[in-house]
């Protein structure tokens, strides 16, 4: 899980110009690169996770997938590890912990994608595999909460010192609360952590240096969920607390860092003017191109009739895509089939030439 | 045919055929109710998040402990809080009640 919040700040960097840009580093945008790279194309990705993998990675690392042809089970941390071993011939270029933000065409009919920290990316193709959306923090869905969201109220610790002196409430029963509990605790002025139950499923070691904390008395812990955040201007002041035995609590706190886990949403590319049909992308089955040329949609944000939101179907798609995709970026080439068993050209590409 | 009653965020009764075998979530997705279920059910996220009618609770399989860590990404948590990807229907429960949590 991303504990870090990407750069705001753009940044005035010089373009980055390469063949495809690839929105979402999941599976099927892995996938992408190796087939992409097949055809001599060079990819750039962009994801809002702090690594490759997807859902893979971020929501069943070590569920078991039985239905990738040919592989008949694998996590789904293996399944990353494989794709990414598959396309390192080839180079592809991560742009993690940031969004894909805005996506305008060039005067050349390129086009310039720009993330949330700054990135330019410039190429004559677009990929979307975005899957369900980016993955971001899950805000405290109390109605009053806007207000404090950024001064006082944070998803993430973007820098430690913002929290010296603080005194700072932690909520959630997670890795990510506990490791920042433990982290800020000696400069924080003083800790709480707050969680609905007395179990937690952070890693066995920092729940015992919690509790150790506890014990010595320095930090607070509270069990329930937060229920009123009280303050001013955005300045917390405290929080009320629903207690899981049934009462309720004033904390006192001038910061709250809640931890509730990442939600996907479809994000700024919502706004891209392509063609939508409840949060997916409808794209053509010959090339899986969107109502713009040069921008692709392939995976579980693709739809089409008879679309299933299956790994496989991803894959099938970023092939056929790149078929298309290397009439844009190699305009003057004529693309002739091969396979990978006999192509020495492939072999070339692949690395494994003699 | 065997039914579940699926309550919605605005209080909206919905009666909706349930097929044995399916989860409540796939039941109350395929009725086209608002049910996000972003993991597709494999108990990996909580966004299928649904409140259990107080008598129906114990007909219900017991919450492994998957289940109940991921109620942690959840809010609004309940004692009758389940996720609805991890009960599966079955002839015994027709007629059972949930609420759907709110999303966020």
């Amino acid at each position: 899980m991303s504990a870090t919040e990407p750069q705001a700040a753009p940044t005035t960097d010089a373009p980055i110009r390469t063949d495809m840009v690839i929105v979402g580093a999941g599976p099927t945008g892995l996938f992408a690169v190796f087939e992409a790279g097949l055809l001599g194309l060079r990819c750039h990705l962009v994801d809002n996770l702090d690594k490759p993998g997807g859902q893979c990675i971020e929501l069943y690392p070590d569920k078991p997938i039985y239905d990738i042809p040919a592989i008949p089970r694998c996590t789904g941390e293996e399944l990353t590890n494989n794709l990414l071993e598959q396309a390192r011939p080839f180079h592809p270029e991560f742009h993690l912990n940031q969004q894909a933000e805005s996506l305008t065409r060039l005067d050349d009919g390129h086009w310039r994608l720009v993330t949330s920290a700054g990135t330019v990316l410039e190429a004559p193709v677009i990929v979307i595999a975005a899957g369900a959306g980016s993955f971001v923090p899950r805000r405290l869905p109390l109605p009053g909460a806007a207000p404090f969201e950024g001064k006082s109220l944070h998803y993430a610790v973007r820098k430690m010192e913002h929290f010296r002196g603080k005194h700072l409430l932690v909520a959630g029963g997670g890795d990510s609360a506990l490791d920042w509990l433990l982290s800020l605790q000696p400069i924080a002025a003083s800790t709480a952590l707050v969680h609905r139950r007395d179990e937690f499923r952070a890693a066995p070691d920092s729940v015992e240096k919690m509790r150790a904390l506890v014990a010595e008395g320095a930090t607070s812990l509270h069990f329930g969920q937060i229920a009123e955040l009280h303050g001013t201007d955005g300045q917390l002041e405290g929080v009320t607390l629903k207690q899981t035995s049934g009462g309720e609590e004033r904390i006192a706190c001038d910061t709250l860092l809640a931890f509730f886990g990442l939600k996907m949403e479809l994000g700024p590319l919502a706004s891209w003017g392509l063609n939508l049909e409840r949060n997916l992308i409808t794209v053509d089955t010959e090339a899986f191109e969107t109502s713009q040329p040069g921008i692709f949609a392939i995976g579980d944000i693709a739809t089409y009739p008879g679309k299933l939101k299956l790994i496989l179907s991803g894959f099938h798609e970023a092939a056929l895509m790149c078929q298309k995709a290397h009439k844009y970026c190699r305009p003057d080439q004529k693309l002739v089939f091969r396979y990978t068993t006999s192509s020495t050209e492939l072999h070339k590409r692949l690395g494994v030439a003699d | 045919m065997a039914e579940i009653f699926v309550i919605d965020r605005d209080g909206v009764e919905h009666s909706v055929t349930a097929t044995d075998g399916w989860s409540v979530m796939e039941i109350v997705r395929e009725a086209d109710l608002p049910i996000e279920a972003a993991c597709g059910g494999c108990c990996a996220c909580a966004t299928c998040h649904v409140y259990v009618a107080a008598d129906w609770l114990p007909k219900l399989p017991e919450m492994s402990r998957d289940e109940s860590n991921m109620l942690d990404e959840a809010f609004q948590v309940q004692d009758n809080s389940r996720l609805s990807c991890q009960i599966p229907f079955k002839p015994e429960l027709d007629g059972l009640t949930v609420t759907l949590a709110p999303e966020f």
